[in-house]
């Protein structure tokens, strides 16, 4: 039994927290949220020189990591300084999937991922397909070697930055179907693709992309036709280990903010701290995040195990990391008041990541009906 | 026992809904149920419309220009408002000051203020809490100094609601520097035109600007904007708190919510069901339904007394804390409901534009409200003092 960080897990932790607290700072990042661009391009290259992106990736798929608690070390850490910079669609979700599947050539382009230097795009959930991974409506047929995809895809985060998007589509059976999900790259700027895209309410930007008889050559597709799901659960698994090792970062920076707050706000005529009501609501507070902190370890150890054991996790872990992120951000907000209702003070952020966490690859609710139907 | 309106108060009730039928603009109604804002016309707007229907002020007695309707009346027409998407009306004036200066205020003032409180020539805005002055209001340090026929007034207000708006302020500030914290608190009219009043926005976390602080530098008062007694501006304010506890159950707010909810949940797909179908949401819903259920019935035993006479006692801040609690949780749920669509943050629908919107109907608004009504909580008196209040009231001087 061994809770601790390996070395290289440690250091990457270290240097990452100090360049975050040193460079990422409110203002900064306030400036990358108000831009028109959504994320900072020098800051995505001083991080992947950090190592950030491939300590996501396998020795094998060129990086230095890719396992479990790699995830959560770097997650973790941008997660407290509340990073926008879309390292979990690019890395986990784009790149991974194309490690995963990709044949020796597409392979190519998760080096690019690494140096930093391509932005990628997962393009998976539709308009009323709501947190189902199988709902998948838009179609792809073939015809004489060239593949025709059409179909339209909801709330894809990056799409607008991203060179390439990961796309997934039907070539038989019908929504909520396992079988016959493929994915294709598609290049963002291909003929019949057209995207709409907006801000996130928590930073960042998306898009709602709409693909309209575009035309790819065969070798678009990522692995075998239909055959392409249980590499997008695996990788929504991944993708929820680092959904919750962020809200854990972000939950501890949020108590942290509070505690320093209680210490010092004065109100009749002593620091607030001192009452009651509020040691116990913080004192509930940090049981909270030591359930958080091994919900996640627990997904994270789990997350190379077969799938259901995996998904059981995946459904545990983030059904209470749900619970408890409400439970931070709105106890920390009401503690400090007034304050933490504005934009420029850093709780207001952390606060938006999450409870907005709480909407990707499934929410609470989701998660805990996931974790029934598995343990039955 | 009768839980039903009599036969007045039905007959009251339809009146109100023709008037709402007849009068209140569609597009305002759209844009209150889309949770869009309004801006300064159209709150102006439907303040003009009120008036000349002549029901702009519930509150106030008939001398004034008001209707002088009883709390059942009042809490008729407010229901029926929420019911029909109709705007809030801005309550600084009408519902916070007006009392104020119906009790206390000279005739002078009366004259003056009141009849353009109605008309709209003046909007109003509040200057209680001070950056140190939070929930312990009565440490509040913006100073007024009596120099001749004026007080040179120094500080600064926050949390100022709608102050970009606004031409006067009415502020609490320290003419006693040496007495007890609440005895030496004047109740002061100011001017936001003289020299030295600066308003600076405050943006909110959903990126509105609904709040300001404002801050005074060597402002010249007239004495005779002083309200009542020089240092008895505590008493008027704590009348003032008690005015603003009316409605504060939000019963409207949530019902209006709930049907929000219930109206995406109907449309949004889960597992190929709708989503109101599922078990898990349904639960929540019915929940949040019930305890909405038993506190509008709490609501009307206390409105129901009121209108008998007796002053709310412990009771308003119970209904300001469960009140609070049933709204932010309406709020979780419809942003449970919008799913992935709660994501998106379309500034444009929030300032009023053209654009389709982004997912379902009404998802656009979902989790700006959500974070928004964070601030049910807090101001007013937090929730926690709320409490406190009614420890204090029960469990006596042991609390």
């Amino acid at each position: 039994m061994n809770f601790e960080l390996t070395e290289e897990r440690q250091m990457l932790q270290d240097s990452l927290r100090r360049f975050l607290a040193d460079r990422y700072t409110t203002e900064v990042r306030n400036g990358i949220i108000g831009s028109d661009q959504g994320f900072s391009a020098e800051i995505w290259a001083q991080l992947s020189e950090l190592g950030v992106v491939g300590a996501l990736f396998t020795e094998e798929q060129g990086g230095f990591g890719g396992a479990g608690f790699d995830i959560t070390t770097v997650f973790e850490e941008l997660g407290r300084a509340g990073v926008v910079e879309p390292f979990l669609d690019t890395a986990v979700l784009g790149g991974g999937l194309i490690a995963a599947l990709g044949n020796a050539e597409q392979q190519a382009l998760v080096e690019r991922v690494i140096a930093g230097d391509l932005q990628l795009g997962f393009a998976h959930s539709e308009p009323g397909g709501r947190y189902d991974l199988s709902r998948v409506t838009t179609t792809l047929t073939e015809e004489d070697g060239t593949l025709t995809l059409s179909g339209r895809k909801a709330v894809v985060v990056n799409a607008e930055a991203a060179e390439m998007l990961v796309v997934s589509a039907r070539e038989s059976g019908e929504a909520g179907d396992a079988d016959g999900i493929s994915l294709v790259l598609v290049p963002r700027d291909a003929p019949g693709v057209s995207l709409r895209g907006y801000p996130l309410l928590a930073g960042g930007r998306a898009a709602e992309v709409d693909l309209d008889q575009v035309r790819l050559p065969a070798t678009a597709r990522l692995g075998a036709a239909g055959a392409a799901f249980p590499a997008i659960v695996e990788r929504a698994a991944a993708a929820s280990v680092a959904l919750a090792a962020e809200t854990l970062g972000a939950m501890e920076a949020a108590t942290e903010l509070t505690r320093g707050y209680l210490l010092t706000r004065q109100q009749f005529g002593r620091p607030i701290g001192t009452f009651q009501v509020l040691q116990h609501r913080m004192a509930d507070l940090w049981i909270e995040l030591e359930q958080a902190r091994s919900a996640t370890i627990n997904v994270a150890g789990h997350l190379a195990d077969e799938a259901r054991m995996r998904d059981r996790h995946v459904a545990a872990a983030r059904n209470l990391i749900g619970r408890a992120g409400r439970m931070v951000a709105e106890d920390t907000i009401q503690m400090h008041g007034g304050i933490a209702m504005t934009q420029e003070y850093e709780l207001a952020h952390l606060a938006k990541r999450i409870v907005m966490a709480d909407h990707r690859f499934g929410d609470t609710d989701y998660h805990l009906e996931q974790f029934i139907a598995l343990s039955v | 026992m009768d839980l039903s309106y009599s036969a007045e108060e039905l007959a009251f009730r339809d009146e109100v809904r023709r008037f709402l039928d007849e009068k209140l603009p569609q597009d305002m109604s759209d844009a209150v149920r889309e949770g869009r804002s309004l801006g300064k016309e159209g709150h102006d707007r439907w303040h003009a419309i009120l008036n000349e229907q002549g029901w702009l002020a519930p509150n106030w007695p008939r001398e004034f220009g008001g209707c002088e309707w009883n709390a059942v009346q009042r809490h008729i027409f407010e229901e029926e408002c929420c019911r029909a998407h109709a705007p809030r009306v801005v309550p600084f004036g009408l519902t916070m000051l007006a009392p104020v200066l119906q009790k206390f205020g000279s005739k002078t003032q009366q004259d003056h203020y009141l009849p353009r409180i109605l008309s709209g020539e003046d909007w109003w805005c509040q200057g209680y809490s001070e950056p140190g002055a939070g929930s312990d209001l009565a440490s509040l340090k913006t100073k007024a100094v009596r120099e001749g026929d004026h007080y040179v007034v120094n500080g600064q207000k926050t949390w100022t609601t709608l102050g970009q708006h606004a031409n006067w302020i009415f502020c609490l500030v320290r003419t006693n520097p040496e007495a007890k914290q609440q005895e030496g608190i004047s109740f002061l009219l100011i001017d936001m035109d003289t020299p030295g009043v600066e308003v600076r926005p405050i943006i909110l976390l959903d990126g509105t600007h609904e709040v300001n602080e404002v801050w005074f530098t060597d402002v010249r008062v007239p004495v005779e904007n002083l309200v009542g007694e020089e240092n008895r501006g505590w008493t008027y304010a704590k009348y003032l708190l008690t005015h603003e506890r009316t409605n504060i159950a939000g019963v409207g707010f949530s019902q209006a919510g709930l049907d929000a909810v219930k109206r995406m949940a109907r449309a949004e797909m889960s597992g190929g069901r709708p989503l109101i179908e599922n078990p898990h949401f349904a639960a929540r819903l019915a929940k949040a339904e019930i305890d909405l259920m038993a506190m509008s019935t709490t609501n009307l035993r206390i409105i129901s007394r009121a209108a008998s006479g007796q002053a709310p006692g412990v009771e308003s801040s119970m209904l300001k804390v469960k009140g609070t609690i049933i709204r932010q949780e309406i709020n979780d749920l419809a942003r449970r409901a919008a799913g992935l669509y709660a994501m998106p943050f379309a500034s444009e629908a929030v300032e009023g534009g053209n654009e389709p919107p982004i997912g379902p109907e009404g998802a656009e608004q979902v989790s700006p409200q959500y974070f928004n009504n964070r601030k049910l909580s807090i101001f007013g008196g937090s929730n926690e003092i709320q409490r406190n209040i009614i420890a204090k009231v029960k469990l006596g001087g042991g609390a």
